[in-house]
């Protein structure tokens, strides 16, 4: 699976409280959560933020609590791809789990240009290109049945799928 | 020790579980589990999303687990209705591992006593402290919900390999000082992302001599460093804990002797002091005799952490013939219905009963601020749980502290916190 997109670039322990705040978890709808994404680090960022942009972390990131609201209002607001130096372990499994694409890329990626630079992301291979200057970075590649899980929305779906073949 | 070509007991495990030859650190398994388990906040959300599915059976009745017990006996109508799910669940599914109130204990004391857990099985949970059951050599993490839902519908979790961090434990461990205090002095050492992504390895002489109910307890607060899963390799004394509880066959695993660890860290215990995680934070580790003074309104000793029958001997060891401090309420629950009736043979209830505790059945209660114990804005409580964060047991402006059963009955005594030999 090929993504690309612009990049909007976020720092080190961005915590599930910063992704999402408690007073929405109330709805579990991905579109009302992205009305709230980053807000209360970045209050214009859920106005910004379009279909298909990828979001690129330091160190750390989704960590705190263990609610799977995180990466669905991630999803929700058409993020394409988080990439991050590292994860927290119980974010990083939901955001699988709903079918949200991350990537570990031990470079740091942060300097990019937020809102400016955009990167091509090959999950298959763990490719990661920046356009602008075609340099390439090295991520962990997806094996097979992670990209399933992925390309079935979630493991709902790709469960559904397994049980569809038995 | 040697850094080799060999591999960690959990690598070992997730290699088995995955059917293939070897796993290392960073590879993505999916893997059989032999056992999944969700309670009354955690599973509810589990079966709606397994109801998705349309399914008319489970992949394995007989591995799932699922215990009511963070509000039970149910504190309100709504969590009479999430309990409620979960028995209509079990009937319907014929799940053999329901615990109903009266039977039931705290998830993390509950499996290892009844036998369910197994040396060399992986076992997930949708609750954070299912790292608990590594004390016994299995694999055991924490998941999210839709983990749950996946497990119960194919039997299968995928996981990423972690690397480990061996933690060694040498000298004499002085009097009061217990598997708690290790755990305490651990995370204090490496703080609360210390063990991120990865998996504890509690080894060293000390280790070896620790009880059972020792190793539970750090093996259960491996989350609060980060850590996907915490274990000690299988010996004498796990297989003497199993004897008689486990019926199915195992195969312990161990790590070989030039396993790879991402780093070795040692611990010279002669001298360490019982520990106090002090609010809002369980890394935030000092000595006991840095705390002393403090004022206390409440003290639990209970939790899937430190409410097992080792717990309240020792606690019951130090309340004999006095009485809690008039401005305290001291809360004593103990861990499972098993572990209530041997603590009511060995006449332990009557000296808390004496002392002017108020003993409790079986919850999780005021470890998370459910119910039966809730603090008031203001006031300060020592518990032998295992998190202390803003909030944790009621009012955010309420602190918890958390300390060892040795410690918390003592304080109970004195109305501040103290060394127990100031006490006995
Ligand atoms: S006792 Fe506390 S930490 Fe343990 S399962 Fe219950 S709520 Fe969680």
């Amino acid at each position: 699976m090929i993504l690309e997109g612009k990049v909007w670039i976020f720092g080190d322990n961005i915590d599930t409280d910063a992704i999402i705040a408690a007073r929405y978890l109330s709805t579990t709808d991905p579109e009302e959560l992205a009305a709230h994404l980053m807000e209360d680090i970045r209050p214009d960022f859920p106005k910004l933020v379009g279909r298909g942009d990828i979001l690129v972390a330091g160190s750390n990131f989704g960590c705190g609590s263990s609610r799977e609201h995180a990466p669905l209002a991630i999803k929700g607001a058409g993020i394409a791809c988080v990439v991050a130096r590292s994860f927290a372990r119980i974010f990083y499994r939901n955001a699988i789990n709903i079918g949200l694409p991350i990537l570990e890329c031990e470079e740091d990626l942060t300097g990019l240009a937020s809102g400016e630079d955009h990167l091509r992301i090959d999950l298959e291979r763990g490719a990661i290109t920046h356009l602008q200057s075609g340099r390439e970075y090295r991520a962990s590649p997806f094996p097979p049945f992670m990209r399933e899980i992925i390309s079935r929305g979630g493991l709902v779906g790709y469960v559904q799928a397994r049980l569809n073949k038995q | 020790m040697s850094n080799g070509n060999g591999s960690t007991m959990v690598e070992k495990i997730l290699a088995s579980g995955a059917g293939v030859k070897k796993a290392v650190p960073g590879d993505l398994v999916n893997v059989q589990v032999d056992l999944a388990l969700g309670n009354d906040i955690t599973a509810p959300v589990a079966i709606k999303e397994f109801q998705r599915f349309g399914l008319d059976r489970v992949f394995d009745p007989e591995k799932i687990v699922l215990v009511p017990d963070h509000f039970t006996p149910n504190k309100d109508i709504a969590a009479a209705e999430q309990a409620m799910v979960l028995r209509r669940f079990a009937e319907k599914y014929g799940i053999r591992h329901y615990y109903e109130v009266g039977r039931m204990g705290i998830e993390h004391a509950l499996l290892p006593e009844q036998g369910l857990v197994r040396p060399g099985t992986v076992i997930i949970g949708a609750d954070s402290h299912t790292c608990t059951y590594g004390a016994l050599g299995a694999f055991a993490t924490g998941v999210g919900s839709t983990d749950l839902a996946a497990a119960m519908a194919i039997g299968e979790a995928w996981f990423k390999v972690p690397v480990t961090i061996r933690f060694e434990y040498d000298g004499t461990l002085p009097d009061w000082v217990s598997g708690k205090d290790l755990i305490l002095a651990t995370i204090g050492r490496i703080g609360v992302d210390g063990a991120r992504y990865r998996a504890m390895e509690f080894a060293g002489p000390v280790i070896e001599k620790l009880s059972m109910d020792g190793r539970l307890t750090m093996c259960n607060m491996a989350i609060e460093a980060g850590g996907k899963c915490g274990y000690v390799q299988p010996d004498q004394i796990t297989f003497a804990y199993l004897e008689g509880r486990v019926t199915e066959p195992y195969t312990a695993v161990y790590s070989d002797d030039d396993a790879v660890y991402e780093e070795v860290i040692s611990f010279d215990v002669s001298m360490m002091e019982p520990q106090i995680a002090f609010p809002p934070s369980p890394d935030n580790v000092r000595s006991v005799s840095e705390a002393a003074g403090i004022k206390l309104d409440q003290v639990v000793i209970g939790s899937c952490t430190n409410g097992r029958i080792e717990d309240l001997r020792v606690a019951a060891k130090i309340l004999k013939g006095q009485k809690v401090h008039p401005r305290v309420r001291l809360l004593v629950i103990p861990a499972t219905q098993q572990i209530y009736s041997q603590a009511l043979e060995e006449g332990l209830l009557s000296v808390f009963v004496e002392a002017e505790a108020a003993v409790s059945t079986p919850t999780c209660g005021p470890c998370l601020g459910g119910h039966m114990g809730i603090l008031a804005g203001g006031e300060k409580a020592l518990a032998t749980t295992n998190r202390n964060f803003i909030g944790r047991m009621g009012h955010p402006e309420s602190e918890v502290y958390l300390s060892s059963p040795a410690v918390a009955a003592a304080s109970a005594v004195a109305g501040t916190i103290v060394h127990p030999e100031e006490v006995i």
